[in-house]
């Protein structure tokens, strides 16, 4: 016995508060938190509930990479960082009311962005006050992406690759350095290496005990 | 009798989805938990038997077997074992993180097709939904390291976690690979489309993806000879020194459900999952052999276990900068070369591309 359209739908809105709730919840907790590690899990948390939402529209591509990109790497290498590094709070606190400004400066940005994504598409005869068009069923969300990514949009696609790898090459470049007299092991040496090389019998000729 | 479980069967079919989804949840939840157990058993009976040893042998169930019930002998030794938290150490997170090493890997089984019929999600996106998790369990690892305050279990938690992220990479290529001869990543159609036998499935086409797969595998799930996050001769116990009873009971019921699931998931990407190796072949093929059933998937996994048994009792551990080099410089070029490879297959339609879904 499926759940009828309407409980469905009832169902859906349930859930997509919830998840806002906590996605708010957690994204306070990231910039309220005094642990930088708590801040990196809170984030972890906003990252799942988002990932939630995304599932309610449908969008399961999307919202399966993003965690498995961001939860699954990127914060690793953030905590990773996070934990090792021996952080001095008070230093960090002392800038706080110096650069609140920029902080609101950013805010006030982001809320302009959404409010006129929101007003172009009100503006393009998307119903904004219904929830989210249900897809008929066999549509595949993965496709349709994979549609779009490689025909209309193949350029930008492109060129957001090649900055990812001029940012690896940065960031290698960056960091290689030769040190000179650094002692390290050559490993294809150890790798091809025979008994014969490292172990030498010898004969060695019995003395008469006297 | 025949009556009473066709009665039971009809009830069944009228049970909400919800309650009949949740009862499968229950189900699989339980005999993955179960398999676990006896394979700590077989593991120690397997490693003993190669060391000319016997193994656990004394504890019986009903005169069964010796040593069939030791497992159930060591969860109640655990059970009845004192948590220690260590002052100073973070109470929340050092709680949180067994369960956090365990749910993905209970939660992945969601979307493994265990037979024909038998499957508790047909989520399109499987693959990835597999991948994510899998992802996710290095959490349970590092917060486990970080919250005990201890030296060592916060070396064990690095290593742990560079070692995953680094073989997830492979990981990942590798499964590419099977999307690419899938054209799917419905893991029931990706069992589907390997259909034919033994020399159709994925592996022959796909062999040093399989190859690089199974090494990630182990490595993933940081089983000799790439358990450096435990390294007994060096940091203690790794990342778990600081738990004891039930706790770390969790984080060893994680390992070896990652091993199983591991297991399954070669089975069905490489291996055809339920498919008989012997579908299509003359004579046998006709008869039950070849047909597909939850026998054939239940065997391969065996045998993918019993591979991982095999490692830990064959091979010294990896040292550190050679799983390093390992993961970046050998299995991740092996993956992209192969990679190039399957396109220049799948252009040319030879193959599993000699049919005509890929243009």
């Amino acid at each position: 016995m499926p759940l009828t359209g309407e409980a469905t739908a009832v169902l859906v809105e349930i859930l997509f508060y919830l998840f806002a709730t906590l996605l708010v919840a957690g994204a306070l907790g990231v910039i309220t938190a005094r642990n930088p590690v708590y801040s990196a899990l809170f984030l972890v948390f906003a990252f799942i509930n988002s990932a939630g939402i995304w599932l309610l529209a449908e969008a399961e591509f999307l919202a399966i990479v993003l965690v498995l990109v961001y939860v699954g790497a990127v914060m690793v290498l953030f905590l990773f960082v996070v934990m090792m590094l021996d952080i001095n709070l008070a230093e960090l606190r002392r800038g706080f009311t110096r650069f609140a400004w920029l902080g609101w400066l950013t805010a006030l940005a982001l809320i302009a962005e959404i409010t006129t994504v929101v007003w172009t598409r009100g503006m393009a005869g998307v119903d904004l006050s219904k929830g989210f068009v249900p897809e008929p069923a066999g549509f595949s969300n993965t496709r349709a992406l994979g549609q779009v990514i490689y025909t209309r949009y193949a350029y930008p696609f492109e060129l957001a690759a090649v900055l990812l790898v001029v940012a690896i090459v940065a960031a290698i470049a960056l960091t290689l350095r030769r040190r000179p007299g650094l002692k390290s092991q050559d490993i294809s040496l150890q790798v091809a290496v025979r008994a014969e090389d490292r172990v030498r019998l010898v004969k060695v000729a019995t003395e008469k005990r006297s | 009798m025949h009556t009473q479980i066709s009665h039971l069967l009809a009830l069944w079919g009228t049970l909400p989805g919800i309650i009949r989804t949740t009862v499968w949840i229950l189900i699989i939840t339980i005999v993955v938990i179960l398999c676990v157990a006896f394979l700590t058993l077989w593991e120690r009976k397997v490693i003993g038997w190669m060391q000319l040893r016997r193994g656990p042998n004394r504890v019986r169930i009903f005169g069964l077997l010796p040593g069939l019930g030791q497992p159930f002998a060591d969860v109640v030794k655990l059970l009845t074992k004192e948590v220690v938290i260590p002052t100073r150490a973070n109470r929340f997170l050092f709680r949180l993180a067994p369960m956090l090493a365990l749910v993905p890997a209970l939660a992945a089984w969601a979307v493994i097709p265990l037979s024909p019929e038998l499957v508790v999600s047909k989520a399109n996106a499987g693959l990835l939904y597999l991948l994510a998790l899998s992802s996710m369990g290095v959490y349970g690892i590092i917060l486990a390291g970080w919250a005990a305050n201890s030296k060592y279990a916060f070396l064990g938690a690095m290593r742990s976690a560079a070692q995953m992220v680094a073989y997830e990479i492979a990981m990942g290529f590798a499964l590419v690979g099977v999307l690419m001869a899938a054209g799917s990543m419905n893991l029931g159609t990706i069992v589907g489309r390997q259909q034919g036998g033994f020399l159709a499935w994925n592996w022959f086409w796909l062999f040093p993806l399989f190859v690089v797969y199974f090494i990630s595998g182990v490595a993933e799930t940081n089983r000799a000879p790439f358990d450096v996050a435990e390294g007994e001769s060096e940091i203690v116990a790794g990342f778990h020194v600081e738990y004891s009873g039930i706790a770390f009971a969790l984080f060893f019921l994680a390992e070896y459900a990652n091993m199983i699931l591991i297991s399954a998931l070669t089975a069905v990407f490489f291996f055809g999952g339920w498919l008989s190796p012997f579908a299509g072949y003359p004579l046998i093929g006709a008869t039950f052999l070849g047909a597909p059933s939850f026998f054939w998937l239940g065997l391969k996994v065996f045998v993918f276990l019993f591979l991982f048994l095999w490692f830990r009792a064959t091979f010294p551990r990896y040292r550190y900068d050679q799983i390093m080099r390992l993961g970046w410089k050998a299995l991740i070029p092996v993956t992209l070369v192969w990679l190039g490879a399957e396109m220049l297959m799948a252009a040319m339609h030879v193959g599993p591309w000699a049919g005509s879904w890929f243009h």
